[in-house]
C-alpha cells in the first residue's frame, strides 16, 4: 500500500444468489485521480462502487480508505460521497435546502453553512435557482445539484454512478468536460462509473476495464487504446480487428499468410497470439504494393473518413481511410511495425475483431433480452 | 359530452335515488312539528334539543375518542407496515398486499361477527369478565381502518427513489434519521389521506361495532338505532344531518387533496419538460 492511495481494495468478493459478481477484485487508487470503472452491464463496476460507498458489504476481502480499514463503517462516517444514477435528490426540498442538507445534518453553523452552500451553488453555475423546486429542474440542472449536494460535505472521494447516463448526447459531453474542470480544480478523487469507452477516455487519468467480475487491465487512456492485454479490452475500446497469429520470434508475427514485422517482443518462439490493428492504422496502397491484400466487401461513407469492410484471406477487417475506395476493388494493405499490436491468447481470443457479421451491437440488439436503455443491469442494481 | 332527454332524466333518477332520502331527512330535522310527515315551519329546536340530550352527547363524545385514537394507532402500523412491506422481495410482497387486501372485501357482518366469537372466546378465558367496551371497538376499528392507511400509503412509497434513503446516509444521516429526513416528508401527504380515511370509516361504523360493543360503551351510530326502535324522534334528523355533513366534509378534503396533488405532479412534469428544451 504506497501512502497516497487514497483506496485501496484487497481481495474483495461479491455473490449475489450464489453468482460471483466480484471476484477477488485488487484494486488502487491514488489520491486526487480521475479514475473510470468501465465496463459493459453487469462486469461489477458498479458493485465496486457501492463497495467503496458503504452501501454493499464485501462477502470477502478488505476494503481502505487511506490506509485504514473501513470494512463495516456505516455509509454516514465514511468521507467518501455518491452521485446516484438518478440523482436521487429531495422532492420535498428545494434546491438550496438539497444543497444544504449534508451540513444541516452535521450541524454545520448557520453562517458557514450558508458561505459553503453559495460556493457549491457557484461552483455548479445554479446562481439564480436556490428556490426552485427540484421538479421543475431539467435533467442536467437536477445532475448540477447534485454534484453541489454531495461537494458541499466536502467528500475526499466523490464517486459517480454513471451520472450522465440520462442526460442528452450535448450536454453529457458539456458535462464531461465540466466534471473534468470541477474535478481539477477540487484536486479531490473522482471514480466514475459508465459504460460509455469515449467518455472514459477522454475524462480519466486511469481507466479501470472490467468484465465478469474481473479487473482486465489499469492503465492511461492512451495505454488502455493503445496497448489492450486482450481481446475484450481491445474490442470494448474502439474499433479493432482482432486476426489469430504466431509470433515467430521478437519483432516478426505471422498472420493473414505473411509474415509481417512488428515491435512487440517478450513472446515464446511460435508462441499463438492475437494481432490487433486499429482500423484508423491500416494504410490503403495499390494491389501488389504491400504483401497484405484484400478485396472491398462494402464502403460506408463516415463524414471524416470512410468506413470499409476488407474481406482478407478470409477474414473480414474494418478499415477507415480518407482514400476513395470502391466496393470490388482489390486494395494492398500496408502496416507499419507499430500499427501492429500483439496480445496472449486469452479466454476472449476468437471472440471479438471479426467484421463478417458486422456490428457487435446488432448482435445485442437481435438478442431477445436486449434492454435498449440498458439500465436493467442484471445482478448489480438487484438488492 | 351531449346528454340527449332520456339520458338526462335517467342521470335526474339516479341522483334521486341517491340523495332524495337524505334532503328529506335534512328537511325535516329543521322541521317546527313533532312530525316526519309535516313540515310547518322552520325550527332549530331539534338542534337544541339534540345538545340537552346528554346520552346522546356522551355517545358522540366516545365516537370521536374512538374516531381519533383508532385512526391515529391505524396511521403509525399502517405507515410502518407499508415501509416494511415495501422493502419485501416481489411474491412475498404480493402475498401481503393481498393478505392485507382481505378485509376490504370481506363483507362488515362477518368481519363484525367473527370479531364478537374472538372477544367472547377471550372473555371466557378470562373466566367471563366483561371485556365488550370500549377496548374491543378501539381494536376492532384499527382493525378495520389499517389496509386503508396501507393502501394510502403504499402507492407514494412506490413512488419514492429507491435511492434516497441511500443518498441521505451518503450525506451523513444515519439510517433511521434518514427515514425521517426523507421518506417520512415524501410519504406524508399519503399518510394524512390515510388518516381521514381511517377517521371517516371510524366515525360511521356501524356494524362491526354492533358486534363487539358491550352495555358500558356505546357510540353515535349504536345510539342512533337504539332511538329508532323505541320512537323516532326528529331530533335523530338533527344528528343524522350532522354525521352526514361532518362525513362529507372528510370526503371532500380527502378528494380535493388527490386532485390537487394530481394537478401538482403534473405542473411539475410540463414545467421540467420546458426547462428541458430550454
Amino acid at each position: 500500500m504506497s501512502d497516497n492511495n487514497i483506496i485501496d481494495l484487497k481481495n474483495i468478493t461479491v455473490e449475489y444468489d450464489g453468482e460471483q459478481v466480484l471476484k477477488g477484485l485488487d484494486l488502487s487508487i491514488r489520491d486526487g485521480e480521475f479514475v473510470t470503472l468501465l465496463g459493459p452491464s453487469g462486469c461489477g463496476k458498479t458493485t465496486t462502487l457501492r463497495i467503496i460507498g458503504g452501501f454493499v458489504e464485501p462477502d470477502s476481502g478488505d476494503v481502505f480508505f487511506d490506509g485504514q480499514r473501513i470494512n463495516g463503517v456505516q455509509p454516514y462516517r465514511r468521507q467518501v460521497s455518491t452521485i446516484f444514477q438518478r440523482y436521487a435528490l429531495f422532492p420535498h426540498l428545494n434546491v438550496y435546502e438539497n444543497i444544504a442538507f449534508g451540513l444541516r445534518v452535521k450541524k454545520v453553523p448557520e453562517k458557514e453553512l450558508k458561505v459553503r452552500v453559495r460556493e457549491a451553488i457557484e461552483l455548479v453555475g445554479l446562481r439564480g435557482f436556490e428556490k426552485r423546486h427540484i421538479d421543475t429542474l431539467s435533467g442536467g440542472q437536477q445532475q448540477r445539484v447534485a454534484i453541489a449536494r454531495s461537494l458541499v460535505t466536502r467528500p475526499k472521494v466523490l464517486l459517480l454512478d454513471e451520472p450522465l447516463a440520462a442526460l442528452d448526447l450535448k450536454l453529457r459531453k458539456d458535462m464531461q468536460v465540466e466534471l473534468k474542470n470541477i474535478q481539477k480544480t477540487l484536486g479531490i478523487t473522482f471514480i466514475f462509473v459508465t459504460h460509455d469507452q469515449e467518455e472514459a477516455l477522454s475524462m480519466s487519468d486511469t481507466v479501470i476495464v472490467m468484465d465478469k467480475g474481473v479487473i482486465q487491465q489499469i492503465g492511461t487512456p492512451q495505454d488502455i487504446y493503445n496497448e489492450p492485454v486482450n481481446a475484450f479490452v481491445a474490442d470494448f475500446i474502439g474499433e479493432s480487428n482482432i486476426v489469430d497469429g504466431v509470433m515467430l520470434r521478437d519483432g516478426l508475427v505471422r498472420f493473414a499468410g505473411q509474415s509481417i514485422p512488428c515491435v512487440d517482443k517478450g513472446f515464446e518462439k511460435n508462441e499463438p497470439v492475437d494481432v490487433v490493428i486499429r482500423p484508423e492504422d491500416i494504410d490503403v496502397v495499390e494491389k501488389g504494393k504491400s504483401p497484405l491484400s484484400g478485396t472491398v466487401d462494402s464502403v460506408t461513407f463516415k463524414g471524416v473518413h470512410y468506413e470499409a469492410i476488407v474481406d482478407v484471406d478470409g477474414f473480414k477487417w474494418m478499415i477507415q481511410t480518407t482514400d476513395l475506395i470502391r466496393e470490388g476493388e482489390e486494395i494492398g494493405i500496408l502496416l507499419n511495425p507499430d500499427d501492429i499490436h500483439v496480445m496472449k491468447k486469452s479466454e476472449y481470443s476468437g471472440m471479438f475483431g471479426d467484421y463478417s457479421s458486422f456490428s457487435d451491437e446488432m448482435d445485442t440488439i437481435s438478442q431477445p433480452d436486449y434492454d435498449p436503455e440498458g439500465e436493467s443491469l442484471p445482478a448489480e442494481d438487484e438488492e | 359530452m351531449k346528454m340527449n332527454a332520456a339520458s338526462k332524466i335517467y342521470t335526474a333518477l339516479i341522483l334521486a335515488f341517491l340523495y332524495l332520502p337524505i334532503a328529506v331527512l335534512i328537511f325535516f330535522s329543521f322541521n317546527e312539528a313533532n312530525s316526519t310527515s309535516v313540515f310547518t315551519g322552520f325550527s332549530l329546536q331539534w338542534y337544541r334539543e339534540l345538545f340537552a340530550d346528554r346520552e346522546t352527547l356522551k355517545t358522540l363524545y366516545n365516537t370521536l375518542i374512538i374516531a381519533v385514537l383508532s385512526s391515529a394507532i391505524a396511521t403509525v402500523i399502517g405507515t410502518a407496515a407499508a415501509v416494511g412491506i415495501q422493502s419485501l422481495g416481489k411474491w412475498s410482497k404480493k402475498l401481503v398486499m393481498g393478505v392485507t387486501n382481505l378485509p376490504l372485501m370481506n363483507p362488515d357482518i362477518v368481519t363484525g361477527v367473527a370479531m364478537m366469537l374472538l372477544f367472547v372466546f377471550i372473555m371466557g378465558l378470562f373466566g367471563g369478565t366483561e371485556i365488550l367496551g370500549f377496548w374491543t371497538i378501539l381494536i376492532a376499528h384499527v382493525t378495520f381502518n389499517l389496509p386503508y392507511v396501507i393502501l394510502s400509503v403504499n402507492p407514494k412509497l412506490r413512488q419514492l427513489d429507491p435511492h434516497l434513503v441511500e443518498a441521505a446516509q451518503d450525506l451523513g444521516c444515519p439510517g433511521r434519521k434518514a427515514f425521517f429526513k426523507v421518506v417520512l416528508p415524501n410519504i406524508m401527504p399519503g399518510i394524512v389521506t390515510g388518516f381521514i380515511m381511517a377517521f371517516t370509516l371510524s366515525i360511521d361504523d356501524f356494524v362491526i361495532s354492533y358486534f363487539v360493543s358491550g352495555p358500558s360503551f356505546q357510540t353515535l351510530p349504536l345510539r342512533i338505532y337504539a332511538m329508532t326502535k323505541r320512537r323516532v324522534e326528529p331530533s335523530i334528523n338533527a344528528l343524522s344531518t350532522l354525521i352526514f355533513v361532518v362525513v362529507l366534509v372528510l370526503l371532500i378534503i380527502i378528494n380535493v387533496r388527490q386532485a390537487t396533488d394530481e394537478k401538482k405532479l403534473k405542473k411539475n412534469i410540463i414545467s421540467a419538460k420546458n426547462a428541458g428544451t430550454k
